[in-house]
Formats: C-alpha cells, sequence, structure tokens
C-alpha cells in the first residue's frame, strides 16, 4: 500500500529542477532565489494534478498575483498570500493590517473587486491575549475600510518558538471586471510604466522596526488597500490598463523584470522620476540598499498604452492617496527582457531582480 | 542630500564629460586604474562608462577587501563559527562570500549562530548582552575599517569586556598598488585613487606613484562628478607630461591623513611579514594583526583555526580581474557557472566586486548600447 | 571600504564625549567620533560616516570650491572656443 508521497511521486507530472539541498531565508524574500522555488519544484509538481478539468492549465500561465477561475461565465479571481513579519507591530500598522491589505491589493492588481476572505491564523503559544485581540481588531478595521468581509478561516496554536508570536494567511476571492484585459501578453512598446506613490517606505519601516540597525526616521509602513485607486484606473483608462502589479518583496525591480522577462520586452524607468521619500532615501543611502529592491505594501504598478496615459494618471491622482502617483518610465522593444534606469545626464544602468534578501552594504 | 546631490547635476555631469572628450587624444588608447572597488561600483552604477571616449579605458583594481581575501580565511572564520560558544559577527558584504562548505548565509542556514553587523561596536555592544557566549568579529577592509576595528578593541580593553574578539583579516592599499605597478605586462597610465582610504592614510603615500613610476594619481570622490572630475584631472596632467598627486576629494580627505586613527592604527595592530591575495599572491607586509597587548582579544590566538590555503576552482579567472588584466565579461564562468546567486568567487557578491558590478549594472550592455538616448 | 555618507552632526551626548547624533535626508543615527577628537565639532558640522564611525570632517569651502571649478569646466570650453575663432583657416 503506498503512502500519499510515495503516489504523489509516480504521478507528479512536472520535473522538479530546483537543487538547492536546503531552504533558505533567500528563498522567501521575492526575488531570483523565491522565483526558483516556485518554478523549479513547486509549479512542477502541483501543474495538472486534479479538478474537474475546467481550470486545467491555470497553473502553467505566467505567475500572477491570482488566479483566474472561470465558473459558468464569470470570472474570479483567488489569490493567497501569508504574513511572516517581525515585529508584529510597527510604524503604520501591524501584520493584522498587512494581510488584508495583501490580499486586497492582489485581488486588486488583478482587476477584481475584492469580496470575501478567508483569515488563517496560526498563533504562538504564550502570544498575550491582548496582541492577539488587537490584531484581529486590527484585521476587521483594515477590512471594513478594503470594503471586504472575513467570511472564514481557521486557527492553530503552535508550541513557544514557532512562530515569532503570530502568522496568518489569508485567501481572498474577487470578481474580475469583464472588460479588463490585463496580462503581460497584453504589453506593447511604447506603454507607459506608472507608480502610485513613494516606493520603500514599507521595507525600511519594518527594518528599522527590527531595532538592529540603530537608525531612526520618520516612516510608517504604507500598507492600505489600492482598491479604490485601481478602480478609479480602470474607470478611466480600462482598455488602455494592460498589466498591474503590486510591487511587494523584491520591490519594483522584481516586478517591472518578471514583466520584463514574461512579456520578452524592455522597460526603461527615469531616474529622477521614481519617487522616494527623503527618509528612504537617506536609509537607502546609509546602508547601502537600492529603493527599487524595497517591499512595499500601499502601491501599485500599472503599465498604461501612450494614448491613455495622461487620463490614467489623472484619474489615480484625483482618488485620495493617488496624488503622488508618477509615470516613471515606458516599455519598449530593445532591450529585450531588461529593465534599465537611466539618468538626465545620459548615464544608464540595468535595474536587476533583487538576489536574496536586501543585505544592507558596509564596504 | 547635502553633499550627495550637487555632486549629481546633470548639466555639470554632461559638461565634464564633454570636457574628457575634449581632452582625449584621438589616437592615443588611455589606460587608468580605478583602484578602489567603491570606485568601480560607482561607475556602474551611475552609468559613467557609457559617457567616456571609447579610447578611454577603465582598468578596474583590486581594491575590494572581500574579494582579495583567499577562500581559506573565509574557511577559518566559519571554522569559528561552528564552535558552539561563538556567535560569529560580520559586515553584510562578508555573508554571501563563498567558503569550501559555502557562505556564512548558508552556514547560518544549518544552524550557525551568524549575525550581521553595521559597525563593529555592534558586535561588541552583543559580547556585553550575551556574556555566556563569545563573540567573534570577522574584521575585513583597507585603511578606512581598521581604525573603527581598533577603537573598538581599545573599548573592550577598557572595558574588560573579554568574551569578544576580533579575527583580523584587514589589508594595506599601497602594497597592492606596488604589486599591480611591478606586475609584469601591466601598461597603465595613471590612477583614480582610493576616497576614504586617503582619510585615513592621507595623500602622502602615493608619492611614489608619481615620483618612481611616473604615473599621475589622482585621488577621488565617489560621485559621478567627483569620479568624471578625477578623468579630467588625470588628462590634463597625461597632456602636459606631469607626474604628480592631486586630491580631487579635499572636501574630505586631508593631505595628511587622520591623526587619531592613525595612532590608533599603530597602538592596536603590527604588520603581518606576509599575507596571501587573491589574484596578487604572497605580498610582504601588507595585512594588519593585533599587537601581543591585545592578544586576548584576537580570534587566532584565544582559538586555533584550521589554516589550511585553499586554492581557487581552476576554471574561475579571480585573479585575473582582480589584477585588471580582465574584465569581468572575459571570465568563462561570468554568468554562466558564476552569478550572484551561486557565485564561485568573491568579486561577484561583494558590493565592490567588478564582476557583482558589471553582472547588476551592465550585463545586457550590448542591448543597452542600442537604446536610444 | 568604500561606503561613506555625509552627515550633519545634530547633537553631541553629553555624558559621552565620543558619541554624537547625525542626521542623513531625515535619518537619525548615533557615531562615535573619536576620530575627530581633535578638531572638536558642534552640531551643524558635516561628517563623512563609515560603519558607524565619523571619518573626516566634510568641509563647506572645499565643497563650493570644487563646484565652482565644475561649473568653469564648460566655461573653459567656450573659452577655447572664443579663441580658436581668432585663428585665420578653412572653417571646418
Amino acid at each position: 500500500m503506498r503512502t500519499v508521497v510515495e503516489q504523489a511521486a509516480a504521478t507528479a507530472g512536472g520535473r522538479v529542477r530546483f537543487r538547492d539541498a536546503r531552504i533558505e531565508m533567500a528563498h522567501g524574500a521575492g526575488g531570483k532565489a523565491s522565483r526558483r522555488l516556485i518554478e523549479g519544484l513547486i509549479v512542477p509538481l502541483l501543474r495538472g494534478q486534479g479538478g474537474d478539468g475546467s481550470q486545467a492549465g491555470k497553473l502553467a500561465e505566467p505567475l500572477a498575483d491570482a488566479a483566474y477561475l472561470d465558473v459558468d461565465g464569470t470570472r474570479l479571481a483567488m489569490t493567497a498570500d501569508s504574513f511572516v513579519v517581525r515585529p508584529l507591530r510597527f510604524p503604520g500598522g501591524s501584520i493584522g493590517e498587512l494581510a488584508v491589505n495583501g490580499t486586497v491589493n492582489d485581488l486588486a492588481v488583478s482587476a477584481a473587486r475584492p469580496l470575501a476572505l478567508l483569515l488563517t491564523l496560526v498563533i504562538e503559544e504564550g502570544l498575550a491575549t491582548e496582541t492577539l485581540e488587537a490584531e484581529v481588531r486590527a484585521i476587521a478595521e483594515a477590512a471594513r475600510r478594503a470594503g471586504v468581509e472575513v467570511v472564514g478561516g481557521d486557527t492553530k496554536v503552535v508550541e513557544h518558538g514557532k512562530a515569532d508570536g503570530m502568522y496568518i494567511t489569508t485567501a481572498g476571492v474577487g470578481r474580475v471586471d469583464p472588460r479588463a484585459r490585463c496580462a503581460a501578453s497584453e504589453v506593447r512598446a511604447g506603454d507607459q510604466v506608472l507608480v502610485s506613490g513613494p516606493i520603500g517606505d514599507h521595507g525600511i519601516t519594518i527594518l528599522l522596526a527590527r531595532g538592529e540597525i540603530e537608525l531612526e526616521a520618520e516612516l510608517r509602513s504604507d500598507t492600505r488597500s489600492v482598491y479604490p485607486l485601481v478602480a478609479g484606473l480602470l474607470a478611466a483608462a480600462r482598455d488602455g490598463v494592460r498589466w498591474m502589479r503590486d510591487p511587494t518583496r523584491g520591490g519594483v525591480a522584481t516586478a517591472l523584470n518578471e514583466l520584463a522577462r514574461d512579456s520578452r520586452l524592455g522597460i526603461v524607468l527615469r531616474e529622477e522620476q521614481i519617487p522616494v521619500r527623503e527618509p528612504v532615501r537617506g536609509a537607502c543611502e546609509l546602508l547601502g540598499l537600492d529603493p527599487l529592491h524595497i517591499a512595499n505594501e500601499g502601491q501599485f504598478l500599472a503599465v498604461v498604452a501612450p494614448a491613455q496615459a495622461a487620463a490614467a494618471l489623472a484619474a489615480v491622482r484625483s482618488v485620495p492617496g493617488g496624488e503622488a502617483a508618477v509615470i516613471i518610465g515606458e516599455v519598449r522593444a530593445e532591450p529585450a527582457r531588461t529593465v534599465l534606469a537611466a539618468a538626465s545626464y545620459g548615464g544608464t544602468r540595468v535595474v536587476d531582480m533583487l538576489v536574496g534578501d536586501p543585505l544592507p552594504r558596509i564596504c | 542630500m547635502k553633499y550627495v546631490d550637487e555632486f549629481r547635476d546633470p548639466k555639470l555631469i554632461r559638461q565634464a564629460a564633454e570636457e574628457i572628450r575634449r581632452l582625449a587624444r584621438p589616437g592615443r588608447h588611455y589606460r587608468i586604474m580605478e583602484v578602489c572597488g567603491g570606485h568601480t561600483h560607482a561607475i556602474y552604477r551611475f552609468g559613467l562608462e557609457g559617457l567616456l571616449p571609447d579610447n578611454l579605458e577603465l582598468i578596474h583594481g583590486p581594491g575590494c577587501p572581500v574579494c582579495v581575501l583567499p577562500m581559506g580565511r573565509t574557511d577559518d572564520g566559519l571554522a569559528l563559527a561552528e564552535l558552539p560558544e561563538v556567535i560569529f559577527t560580520a559586515f553584510g558584504d562578508v555573508m554571501r562570500v563563498p567558503g569550501t562548505k559555502g557562505s556564512p548565509l548558508e552556514h547560518k542556514a544549518r544552524g550557525a549562530a551568524i549575525r550581521m553587523v553595521y559597525s563593529p561596536l555592534d558586535a561588541l555592544k552583543l559580547a556585553e548582552a550575551h556574556p555566556d557566549r563569545h563573540v567573534v568579529f570577522f574584521a575585513i577592509g583597507f585603511e578606512t575599517t581598521a581604525p573603527s576595528t581598533a577603537l573598538t578593541l581599545l573599548r573592550a580593553r577598557e572595558l574588560g569586556i573579554r568574551n569578544f574578539s576580533v579575527f583580523c583579516n584587514h589589508v594595506t592599499i599601497i602594497p597592492a598598488i606596488r604589486a599591480i605597478l611591478d606586475s609584469p605586462g601591466m601598461r597603465l597610465d595613471a590612477f583614480v585613487g582610493p576616497g576614504h582610504v586617503s582619510t585615513v592614510i592621507g595623500c602622502r603615500p602615493y608619492e611614489f606613484i608619481a615620483q618612481d613610476y611616473g604615473k599621475p594619481i589622482v585621488v577621488s570622490g565617489f560621485e559621478p562628478l567627483d569620479i568624471l572630475q578625477s578623468l579630467v584631472m588625470i588628462l590634463r596632467q597625461l597632456a602636459a607630461g606631469r607626474a604628480e598627486v592631486e586630491n580631487q576629494y579635499a572636501r574630505v580627505v586631508p593631505w595628511e591623513g587622520n591623526l587619531p586613527a592613525l595612532r590608533a592604527l599603530e597602538e592596536v595592530f603590527e604588520l603581518r611579514p606576509y599575507f596571501e591575495w587573491r589574484g596578487l599572491g604572497f605580498i610582504s607586509q601588507s595585512a594588519l594583526k593585533l599587537r601581543d597587548a591585545f592578544a586576548e582579544w584576537d580570534s587566532e590566538r584565544r582559538y586555533t583555526v584550521p589554516g589550511i590555503r585553499v586554492t581557487d576552482p581552476k576554471a574561475a579567472q579571480c585573479g585575473e580581474v582582480l589584477k585588471g588584466v580582465l574584465k569581468p565579461p572575459q571570465c568563462k564562468l561570468f554568468g554562466r557557472e558564476c552569478t550572484p546567486e551561486r557565485p564561485v568567487g568573491a568579486l561577484m557578491v561583494s558590493s565592490e566586486g567588478a564582476c557583482a558590478a558589471y553582472y547588476h549594472y551592465v550585463h545586457r550592455a550590448a542591448a543597452a548600447a542600442s537604446l536610444e538616448r | 571600504m568604500c561606503l561613506a555618507i555625509p552627515g550633519r552632526i545634530v547633537e553631541l551626548a553629553q555624558d559621552r564625549p565620543q558619541l554624537a547624533t547625525v542626521e542623513v535626508a531625515g535619518v537619525r543615527r548615533q557615531v562615535n567620533v573619536d576620530l575627530l577628537r581633535d578638531d572638536p565639532l558642534g552640531p551643524g558640522d558635516w561628517v563623512l560616516i563609515h560603519v558607524g564611525f565619523a571619518m573626516s570632517r566634510i568641509s563647506e569651502a572645499g565643497a563650493e570650491e570644487q563646484m565652482r571649478m565644475l561649473a568653469m569646466l564648460g566655461e573653459d570650453e567656450q573659452a577655447m572656443q572664443e579663441i580658436e575663432g581668432y585663428r585665420f583657416g578653412p572653417e571646418t
């Protein structure tokens, strides 16, 4: 009698190309190593494993923020995300808010109106009830603000030392705008790249909140639902919105590199246009980090057809919270599969995908 | 940001680039070495190479303290990390450097107590906070960083903190420059001199380059305008047939260096008779070790390290890249077997390594050249 | 070796003379200023920071002088062109 594992091994369709002997922190950082793990091990083994055939082939598509399900003529988007953050509370938010906004945003950038969330809590033994209550209140408040309902979930407790206080997973479902057509394959040379606001706030806030580096700055996480901004964008430029993504772990650099790779096109950013708040810039300069590699939890990227770019920008800017939106670059045919940043004096450099965790450099 | 943004002024950058193109005489091929890895990094991060005329070639020097460390020394440090009482600390730059059995990050993944610090003082604080453990600080860097280690050791002694020691891999820049100048077949016209090392040692130590070897050297800052201005100053010297030490980075570098820093170095360190450098071989009087008075804080004397000499994999051409003989893409492993995720040598993962600079900023350079401005 | 950033001294620690708070683009950090003890610092002074230590003082005059020289690079070129204009010969 075979075990489930043996049976699975016998029927697994995909070939595992992931060769690392051990899982390291880098595999969860959102950059190249994460991609290798997902594409080299997880996707090959899960592809085409069952169901009634109606959703066959979904996992084969370029990895996006959400999966699309066609159910009796309605397109739904489904997504899940897990939240592992230390410390649990930080300037601007907490793990609970991240959990709600993160999933809401994944649905939003999939052009889906967020409808409902499922919530899983893995709680570390010994966590103060006060802390748990504060997080559940934060989740309720964030859900209310995002206009989404938490409809179910699960709770588990693990031994002391095994969950950094609390891990949260949220799964969300939303209804895709039937007229939207967002995918890497829709992107064309000449399209404009838009970002909803300043980058790097969240990642640097967390880094400083950990207290390992003794830097003080007036910084807050930017965690929020971007759905109102996305809705405004789609209303103004629907058929011109080619692609959207929320640049979380790995930052803007990673999200755009994935687009360049999936679309086989090039992207050129204007260095001076990239919006970065002063303290984020200061912290990045001090630590030798690139703001383009830092996680964001309240921003999104959109690629818009040139004819609609001005209207798109105006639309996002007119939504409260979108005032700082800006066009940061454009798509080009060459150099293919590459993201470049050009300075106004003519200097150009490649913007690479994040390798491992962003480690502050000293030297 | 003050003292940063002014030196990135686009109009002035274009002007400086124009001046360089005007000064570079057609028909002459200029070979200028930037010694410091920080300059290599800056040149590619700011896309400066693309602004230079074709007949001005930048040769990348060995000024990357992590890159020049032979793998055996990393192994020695990691051997200490495996000891149960030890907490191994080092700067972020060291974390991905490959040892024979993996990098510090990989050792950490397997359970070793390894922590990244931003200052040697943080390592000392860690020792204070964990009296039951022994904190080893894996010290790297040229003369820029050595005084910080020195002051930390003085403080450790002052406070009587005994569960702290330094595994010292500090190296000095002058012997490396001399080794480059003495390399057979190395033809260089001038040097862009290290900026931050010079805040400690001043400009005098470079005089032998101008006087004995007849090459101009301009000590340079790290912003785009600093580097471009230094190239202008070099080209002017070459045009006039001069060979002098000049200080472009005068707003920060004192000609005489930093006396308290030099005194601290003198008090805490002495020169090793010789030290092995990747690419340059064994160089005498080129590295620092702790004086006997600080034996108690010397990891190599508190513990025994394997001290096994490890040569680089045969196919790797790290040494040649470090000496400026090869450019990173000319190494057969570049971008293929050797990438920042799977590095064969330290040059691909150090923030000052030439290979890392090319890989991150220039990897698809041929394609970038087709970019319309 | 090379990552060093300019920062402005905001305050000196009263009880610990070797420490000072510096600010870089709105971010504050405590650094050790022992290496600059021969030339006492005060709030408003600018220093170069490396691995938690102030390595050198930044000279405002030095920076201004440098900016002047850089601005002149373009002027030199114009002056050269003027002089060249006085030569008699075929137009290029």
